[in-house]
């Protein structure tokens, strides 16, 4: 297939960190849908919300860096993180709300040949999870299906920088994006599971902070969903994916239950529909085991 | 006069059906908490407190309630609509319904429940004294001034004033403790509601204490950094008072004075800061050493808070080794971790250079969005504080961190008591 969508890549930090499996995936999956991905390398970390905790102007600048470097190669950008999104979108707001701060702003980025416009060519700079359904769609992700997830029960976990606050992540606009998880799960033939914790949060942003409170999220999401009967999750946010699938054994025992719940990437989510098998996709690194979602799939011919 | 009757008349004929289930509760009973669904009629532009004051009116009187002004004024009538946090009153009926069946088109009943984190006296109507109360109690919610009492009253600067008229918005109905995720596994959590009270202070030019103030809530357990940044707050405040970016403010005002607290928190965000500015981008295993014990190069003795975390996040790392996430053991040695290719660091530190001469702050909820129309309830409580910001001159917007540069008029009803 030759892809009509042509997108800059930022694959954020911790994808080329501490979650290499999503990075991976990710460039089987875009490859297999025919999304052509130019990887922005010279780009800076978001700031996760902290450097923007520390020094707005600085969180601004940094990500205004980064979307000029998109907008240099003439593509809308896409990047893998719901945190990632979440505080880019915060900086953006920012930068789109006021010329005279944006042209401020600029000036730092003059020195590099380098300039963020707003709206430049209707420029935007969208999750994979938003650009699946908005850009690619779901009628044409259901006819690239090779095995469909028949029998497997996914919890949708967002991650809040992706759900929340609603104005400023476009939702006007787009006011299901906090149902794409559901729609891309059914697409691609999976059993969506409704549970307490999907749009809640993971608590990875405390977890050097207060390990209890953080750890405790993490924990009874994951026990919420095993109570629905879920086979795994599936997040768009690897710094969810950290919380709940890194730290799982010690969010279990602060929950003080047994878990042992899968979570997957969404790219990885969306590898195994396309007939990928769960080791080419980085499963076997994870810390819960994936072994049961390759159990429930091995029927299903890919 | 004809024309009342004829709007009397067409709002009649638009009334709609509509299921309203309502999580209620009778202490008295000595029973659980039960569901009881009403059907009520109205048109689908009122509130979903009008349907449930019809129900209490026609079906059951023994419903409980609580509201006032009807208007999102007082602050009395939180609850959560189809899992939201809210105002009964903020909400069109009809919208609540749309909301109860984006997934399935049609046949849900709009969902009414008593606000979260707090318990239920009845029905709806929630006791806010532990959750929500003592914890304003807790950040003392008054100015301490220098104890010299002038002839008449402190005279500040309106525009020094500008930057606290977002907190001072909050009408106290509790949504935000009602939304607030950390409060749900934390319930000593001072909480979204008291922190953004402490910041209404902590950012007023007339209080003296303003460090003492920050040391404490850095230093408390469940202070600022119990926050888990979800954004829940944001979303559930009826009054654009966005709690959540109070407690950034605050984090921010004690990082500037350097507050090393036990809880990591202002560790953490220095190492995330300095490894970027050296890096461009995360090196997760230097993190964790920065936030935890950069003790370990001699530069600092880690506390012993820091020491627990460390030597707890041991187990994570091993289990990592053992998957495979962790590719090699080098992946673990902080430091080693990708630079930026050519000179993208370099440009990334004159990006700090420039940031942190000016340290601009821009509060969207003063300075408003260039090419939007202000939402009707935030234009409506911007007028009410006089803080009608004018087309924004250049210098004016780029104002310094401390709102110093912010030439906004703004005079304060609190600040002009």
């Amino acid at each position: 297939m030759t892809g009509d969508l042509k997108l800059a890549y930022w694959p954020g930090c911790v994808s080329r960190g501490f979650t290499p499996e999503l990075h991976g995936s990710m460039a089987l999956v875009s490859e297999r849908l025919g999304i052509e991905l130019v990887t922005l390398d010279r780009a800076n970390c978001c700031g996760a919300g902290v450097i923007a905790e520390h020094n707005q102007e600085l969180a601004d600048t940094l990500n205004a860096r980064t979307f000029a470097l998109a907008q240099q190669t003439g593509l809308a950008m896409m990047n893998i993180c719901s945190t990632c999104q979440g505080a880019q979108s915060e900086c953006q707001q920012r930068l789109d709300a006021d010329s005279a701060y944006r042209a401020h702003v600029n000036e730092a980025l003059s020195g590099e040949g380098l300039q963020y416009e707003k709206d430049k060519g209707g420029w935007t700079n969208k999750n994979f999870l938003w650009v699946l359904v908005e850009d690619y769609g779901l009628d044409r992700l259901k006819a690239a299906v090779k095995r469909p997830l028949s029998g497997l029960r996914v919890g949708p976990f967002y991650g809040c920088y992706i759900v929340r606050p609603k104005h400023r992540l476009g939702y006007e606009d787009h006011p299901e994006r906090d149902l794409y998880l559901e729609q891309v799960i059914e697409t691609l033939g999976g059993e969506v599971v409704d549970y307490d914790g999907s749009r809640k949060c993971c608590g990875f942003p405390i977890v050097t902070m207060n390990r209890d409170t953080s750890l405790r999220q993490a924990g009874t999401h994951i026990g919420d969903a095993l109570d629905q009967g879920a086979d795994c999750l599936v997040t768009p946010c690897p710094l969810c994916h950290l919380n709940l699938d890194m730290q799982q054994p010690e969010a279990a025992k602060i929950v003080n239950r047994d878990l042992g719940l899968a979570i997957l990437h969404l790219p990885q989510l969306v590898g195994l529909a396309l007939g990928y098998q769960p080791g080419d996709l980085g499963m076997g690194t994870h810390i819960a085991s994936t072994s049961w979602v390759g159990e429930r799939l091995a029927g299903v011919p890919a | 006069m004809a024309e009342a009757q004829q709007e009397a008349a067409q709002t009649e004929h638009d009334a709609k059906q509509y299921t309203l289930k309502v999580r209620r509760y009778k202490p008295e009973s000595g029973d659980g908490p039960y569901w009881e669904s009403f059907d009520v009629e109205l048109d689908p532009t009122l509130s979903v407190l009008d349907g449930l004051l019809q129900a209490k009116d026609r079906e059951d009187g023994s419903l409980a309630v609580r509201c006032s002004c009807r208007a999102a004024i007082c602050g009395s009538c939180g609850v959560k609509i189809n899992g939201k946090s809210t105002l009964a009153c903020l909400i069109q009926i009809g919208e609540a319904h749309e909301a109860a069946n984006r997934r399935n088109g049609g046949g849900e009943p709009i969902v009414v429940e008593p606000m979260g984190n707090m318990p239920v006296v009845k029905d709806l109507v929630t006791d806010m004294e532990s959750a929500h109360w003592e914890k304003i109690r807790r950040v003392t919610p008054w100015l301490l001034d220098d104890g010299d009492p002038p002839e008449r009253e402190r005279v500040v600067p309106p525009e020094s004033m500008v930057d606290i008229t977002q907190t001072i918005a909050c009408i106290q109905c509790g949504a935000c403790v009602s939304a607030c995720l950390s409060m749900e596994v934390d319930p000593d959590f001072i909480g979204p509601a008291a922190l953004a009270k402490a910041y209404r202070f902590v950012g007023d030019p007339r209080d003296v204490e303003t460090r003492e103030r920050l040391y404490d809530l850095a230093q408390d357990p469940h202070g600022i950094y119990d926050c888990t940044h979800c954004f829940s707050c944001i979303d559930a405040c009826p009054k654009g008072v966005a709690p959540m970016d109070q407690i950034m403010r605050l984090r921010r005002a004690a990082g500037n004075e350097e507050i090393d607290d036990k809880n990591n928190g202002h560790r953490h965000e220095a190492a995330f800061v300095n490894i970027i500015r050296k890096k461009g981008t995360l090196d997760e295993s230097l993190l964790l050493q920065e936030s935890y014990a950069q003790g370990v190069k001699g530069k600092l003795i880690p506390k012993p808070a820091a020491i627990k975390g460390l030597v707890g996040s041991i187990p994570t790392a091993v289990r990592g080794i053992r998957t495979g996430k962790m590719r090699s053991l080098r992946k673990l040695i902080p430091g080693m971790h990708h630079k930026l290719p050519g000179d993208g660091t370099e440009y990334v530190g004159r990006i700090y250079e420039h940031a942190e001469e000016h340290a601009t702050e821009l509060n969207l909820y003063i300075t408003g969005e260039e090419g939007e129309e202000p939402a009707p309830k935030e234009s409506d409580e911007r007028q009410a504080e006089a803080v009608t910001a004018p087309a924004a001159e250049p210098d004016e917007t780029v104002a310094s961190a401390d709102g110093g540069d912010a030439e906004q008029p703004g005079p304060d009803q609190e600040a002009q008591r």
